[in-house]
């Protein structure tokens, strides 16, 4: 069973067609990137799947079940984690504290027993640390563990960012744009942590990515979408030889004689 | 500069960073302790009203400074507060139990006037607290039988198993009185803000959007973030009730909602000292330009007695200064000046960047 699916979902703003009748289905395990020109839909896609828009027709489902009666805030609680496109972190928070957050699905702890720091609430705190530094230790963060998000350099922040979303202990991993601003250096790292977030933590990843080097090295499918319509789908190979795709991205060519 | 060396989860955890520091704390506290000592009765009861201020203070930090959402409107609750308690006290239930309740009723009401009002951004969310500032006024002189209107009530002598705590009588038993409600409130400040819950409040204030995708209830949390506000704000507000004497809606007008944000904002917001250094300033103003003028008078031989607004005046002066050279208040100065020291020679000037703590716009919606 899929995942996630998405299920001829619509959503337009006024006049403009943002998604335009999108259907794909996400497997568990799976590497899955969407691709296509900037105001293809792709960030709305996300912002539909955490509940920010609300589709004007289809469903969408994880593990079977429609999420559309959900709040943002209960999103997280079926183990979908996101990074936002433009970072999203808390800026006068350290690098800890920000971890921290992504636990917050996880809060047992009430009111009453947080106002007097009980015993229980000590051990949760203990718990949760132990989660982030596991994170921190993966994305190799140590040296920022105390820094002030304000502070840091754009590429750290992206690293943050992704780990925030790790600490929430995800099933599907939403990720736009991971590599928009790194550089080369930093784009390869990247491509090894969606690797092995995919074979260690056994993480499914939904990808928005413009950079087709990450996108072809990491994912298993590609769905291509322009102006809020499916384009192609398939492997990164077939969808990048995809003449749709290639006339979206390049004009199509041929009409214009100099 | 000094290295902490951190052993376990639990260094990030406890209350004070190092042992020098929770000295620090320990001196101050040993110093509040033995004040009655050095200090006269009056004094003293002007450091009870800073301290009645710095629990008001701490009130409205806990939803401006670390929730991010502005308060016009926190003078009804300080009024909700003095008369809950002014009232169950005249029905003759112990002051053990209507101080404790005056702060409970006090954050459920402000939590049911927080519902609707809490979906508004900013400025708009200003705008409504204000309009709640003055419907309370109008409340408490139309709601006559309970509140005496514009007579106002007299707080009622306090009896703590028989012990008798009056400002006047007793100011030594009243500034402790007072001395333990800012220390209980500062520990269940602190104690929120090292869990989740109060992880959520900066995460709201930074990011809504971030926080909502994370798992954080926006409404629910900022609801309970005005629950507890408002409940320190009523403790302080029962606490002023009995410092006053006696009150009228006239006590708990607008100025002093105004007075309160700006104080908080004189402090530093997003920092608990930041409602004691506000305080400190709003309390002791008056007092420092009467020492002042009485010195002018004295020595330069001009009579400045008949200039009125005069503390309004200076207020204002302290507060538009703070606001254009020092937006992170009397402590952010303070932090300035001590990583200067730590970190000699190796300050750099923009190492504190100007930096919104509330208003900030939503971006995605």
């Amino acid at each position: 069973m899929s995942l996630l699916s998405l299920e001829n979902v619509t959503l337009s703003f006024g006049g403009l067609i943002a998604v335009n009748n999108v259907s794909f289905h996400v497997g568990e395990g799976e590497v899955f990137s969407l691709v296509g020109p900037n105001g293809a839909g792709k960030s709305t896609v996300f912002n539909l799947i955490s509940r920010f828009y609300d589709p004007q027709k289809g469903n969408i489902k994880v593990n079977g079940e429609s999420i559309l009666r959900l709040r943002p805030d209960q999103v997280p609680s079926l183990g979908i984690a996101r990074t936002f496109q433009n970072i999203e972190l808390f800026e006068q928070s350290t690098v800890l504290q920000n971890l921290l957050i992504g636990r917050q699905r996880h809060r047992k702890s009430n009111l009453l027993s947080e106002m007097f720091f009980a015993p229980s609430v000590r051990q949760e705190e203990r718990r949760h640390r132990h989660v982030v530094e596991e994170v921190i230790d993966f994305l190799e963060l140590q040296a920022y563990r105390d820094k002030y998000i304000a502070g840091l350099p754009y590429g750290i922040r992206k690293v943050v960012e992704l780990a925030r979303a790790l600490a929430t202990e995800p099933k599907l991993l939403l990720l736009d744009e991971p590599a928009s601003g790194l550089s080369l250096e930093e784009t390869n790292d990247m491509i090894y942590w969606i690797e092995d977030i995919k074979k260690q933590m056994n993480i499914t990843v939904l990808m928005v990515e413009h950079d087709m080097n990450l996108v072809a090295s990491v994912s298993d499918r590609v769905l291509a979408l322009a102006d809020g319509k499916e384009l192609a789908i398939g492997t990164p190979s077939e969808v990048q030889s995809h003449p749709d795709v290639i006339k979206a991205y390049l004009g199509t060519g041929g009409e214009i004689n100099v | 500069m000094r290295f902490v060396f951190k052993r376990s989860y639990d260094d990030d955890i406890k209350l004070f960073k190092h042992r020098p520091q929770a000295f620090y704390y320990l001196a101050l506290l040993i110093l509040m302790l033995a004040l009655p000592l050095l200090l006269d009765d009056f004094f003293l009861g002007e450091v009870t009203y800073v301290l009645i201020f710095a629990i008001a203070g701490m009130g409205l930090m806990l939803l401006t400074g670390h929730t991010g959402q502005v308060s016009l409107g926190h003078a009804a609750f300080l009024a909700l507060g003095a008369y809950l308690n002014a009232i169950m006290l005249s029905k003759g239930i112990p002051f053990v139990i209507t101080l404790p309740l005056a702060g409970i009723l006090t954050g459920i009401i402000g939590m049911i006037i927080a519902l609707p009002v809490l979906r508004l951004h900013g400025i708009y969310l200003a705008i409504a607290t204000l309009a709640i500032s003055v419907l309370a006024d109008d409340i408490i002189v139309m709601a006559e039988p309970f509140t005496g209107g514009v007579t106002g009530l007299v707080a009622p002598p306090i009896d703590i198993f028989g012990l008798d705590i009056d400002r006047y009588g007793t100011p030594i038993l009243f500034y402790f009185l007072v001395l333990f409600v800012t220390l209980f409130v500062l520990m269940i400040y602190r104690n929120i803000m090292r869990s989740p819950l109060g992880r959520a409040f900066v995460a709201m204030r930074d990011s809504e959007i971030s926080a909502q995708a994370l798992g954080v209830n926006i409404t629910k949390t900022k609801a309970t973030a005005f629950a507890i506000s408002c409940a320190i704000t009523g403790l302080a507000g029962a606490l002023l009730g009995h410092f006053a004497g006696a009150f009228n809606n006239e006590t708990f007008n607008i100025v002093l909602s105004i007075q309160l944000l700006l104080m908080i904002v004189i402090g530093g917001l997003g920092s608990i000292h930041g409602a004691f250094f506000g305080a400190m300033v709003v309390g002791f103003l008056p007092q420092f330009i009467a020492i002042s003028r009485d010195f002018a008078t004295d020595n330069f031989g001009f009579n400045s007695l008949s200039m009125p607004g005069i503390e309004t005046g200076v207020f204002a002066l302290i507060l538009v200064l703070f606001i254009l050279f020092e937006p992170m208040g009397i402590y952010g100065r303070w932090v300035k000046i001590r990583t200067y020291f730590e970190l000699f020679p190796f300050y750099r000037k923009n190492m504190f960047k100007r930096q919104k703590s509330y208003l900030k716009t939503e971006r995605m919606k």
